[in-house]
């Protein structure tokens, strides 16, 4: 089987300062695939660069047809949801409508009301909040939000840029359920970068261990949850 | 105290066309952050448009819904053609383009229709209306401001695409997105400003004439209603709009003299941005470090 998103020798540049080295991975339809490392290793400039926020070389594929260098509004067109890094919120506008703006691209009126009412399943607070304006929800909140922006796509592939920053730990394992809940029952694949190793190794059937802009690491989450590298510097024991 | 009901009336009629460019002016300013020096002379050269029309013997209302989708067109092109390239540019580079443009668009419109004054018709009658306080295109003029401004609260607030123009503006990456192509939705919105300053300037033409430097009192007040409502905020710009329409009025009737109004803008504009930059309505930004 031919894998869903493949991505090889992917570089790029801010400014003069190169980011990414040349990165390779590939995840197969279905699965949950992360990307680790430590500040400022490329993992958030990997998305952007999946979504053409920035200028790459390299080659990437979503399901068999070149993706890179096209415009971010085509790949969303593509069912690429991105739940940016900062969560992305449009603050001074309803969390409902924050949610309609998720489905900005489908054509299927009806359908998008009932995934309004699916998401406000799965995120009965953002029901609460639905008239209350998206930026004086609390942090724990924008990220449900974002989240649930990204599902109003129908997405394919979700890309998330640290769902767990800022989040206490009880909000963060709530939402890491759901994550889990949506890629068994909706089959929705998932790329997660995460700086939280251990949350991510959980939840991950993939992972890929990211250093100065290269892989430096592949294999499934119990292999590289068990290597002694990665559990000394990632994981902390 | 007639007087004063004649007055008041009176500048609630200039009013909404200060208020319809101050909206236009808003407009832009929410998703660029830049004042368009330019509004004024594209609303005149519109109405020029709307007086050719006229002049060939269109009648008044297929001429200014014609002038409306021209001004659209206008304002399309314009963002596309001229601001695009310098979108990304400092601040002072672009503000230097909109100052070019309302200089090129006042020459240009001078070379072809010459700076001779002309007379602007008026769709509604000569008579006045409620008991002699008010012309009826004074009264007209409310009307049809109050229509624009409801279609124009009705398209942001509950259309998708006024929705997406709001995202746009807002968060300009995160509405890419979720697929919004932002550099259309800003075309959009320079478009549907032009449009609202179209209509400004057909109504406004009957009272001051049409000549290339008609816009330029009408802006300054623009600028200050758009100043004193907070210049991110549409309704606020309304608002501001018409009190400065009104106070104009009543203090160039009985305080100051004819003479002194515009002065009234320009006290206005300095004072709100020394007392109040944020204006009545508008948003004080804090930042959090």
């Amino acid at each position: 089987m031919a894998a869903l998103l493949s991505v090889s020798g992917l570089r790029a540049s801010y400014g003069p300062t190169r980011v990414l080295h040349g990165i390779d991975f590939a995840m197969d339809e279905g699965t949950i695939t992360t990307l680790l490392g430590a500040n400022g290793a490329g993992k958030t400039t990997t998305l952007r660069a999946l979504c053409g926020m920035v200028k790459t070389q390299g080659e990437v594929r979503f399901a068999g047809e070149r993706i890179d260098g096209k415009a971010t509004e085509w790949i969303v067109r593509k069912s690429i949801a991105h739940v940016p890094d900062g969560r992305g919120t449009f603050v001074t506008l309803t969390t409902e409508e924050n949610l309609r703006l998720g489905a900005y691209t489908r054509k299927d009126r009806p359908q998008v009301e009932t995934d309004l009412e699916r998401v406000y399943g799965y995120f009965p607070r953002l029901k609460e909040r639905r008239e209350q304006q998206a930026g004086t929800l609390s942090g724990g909140e924008q990220q449900m939000l974002a989240v649930s922006r990204a599902l109003m796509l129908r997405p394919r592939l979700m890309l998330l840029d640290e769902p767990s920053f800022g989040l206490a730990p009880l909000i963060v394992q709530e939402l890491f359920e759901i994550l889990r809940t949506v890629n068994e029952k909706e089959k929705v694949s998932m790329l997660v970068v995460e700086q939280n190793a251990a949350m991510a190794l959980e939840l991950a059937d993939h992972a890929y261990l990211i250093e100065t802009g290269r892989v430096v690491l592949s294999g499934t989450a119990g292999e590289i949850k068990s290597n002694d590298a990665v559990r000394r510097s990632y994981l902390g024991y | 105290m007639d007087a004063v009901l004649h007055q008041v009336l009176a500048g609630l009629a200039t009013g909404g066309i200060y208020a319809s460019l101050a909206l236009a002016l808003v407009m832009i300013y929410q998703a660029t952050h830049l004042v368009n020096f330019a509004q004024g002379e594209m609303a005149m050269f519109a109405t020029y448009f709307a007086w050719s029309l006229i002049n060939a013997g269109m009648p008044y209302w297929p001429a200014f819904l014609l002038t409306v989708v021209f001004a659209f067109f206008l304002g399309v092109v314009i963002e596309r053609v001229i601001i695009r390239p310098v979108e990304n540019s400092p601040v002072l580079a672009v503000v230097v383009v909109f100052i070019a443009l309302l200089v090129i668009l006042n020459s240009v419109t001078g070379w072809i229709f010459s700076y001779t004054i002309k007379t602007f018709p008026s769709p509604f009658p000569a008579e006045p209306i409620f008991g002699s306080y008010i012309t009826s295109h004074q009264g007209g003029a409310i009307g049809v401001t109050l229509v624009v401004l409801l279609l124009l609260y009705l398209f942001f607030r509950f259309t998708p695409l006024g929705l997406a123009m709001r995202a746009a503006a807002q968060n300009p990456e995160s509405a890419r997105l979720v697929g919004i192509r932002v550099g259309w939705m800003l075309a959009l919105g320079w478009g549907l400003a032009a449009a609202v300053g179209g209509v400004a300037g057909m109504m406004v033409a009957p009272i001051v004439f049409l000549d290339p430097n008609m816009m330029g009192g009408v802006l300054l007040y623009a600028f200050a209603a758009a100043l004193v409502g907070g210049i991110d905020n549409p309704a606020g710009a309304v608002f501001g709009g018409f009190l400065v329409g009104v106070l104009e009025n009543l203090l160039g009737a009985f305080v100051i003299g004819n003479e002194l109004k515009l002065a009234v803008a320009l006290v206005l504009i300095i004072g709100v941005l020394v007392v109040k930059p944020s204006g009545f309505f508008g948003k004080v930004l804090v930042t959090r470090v």
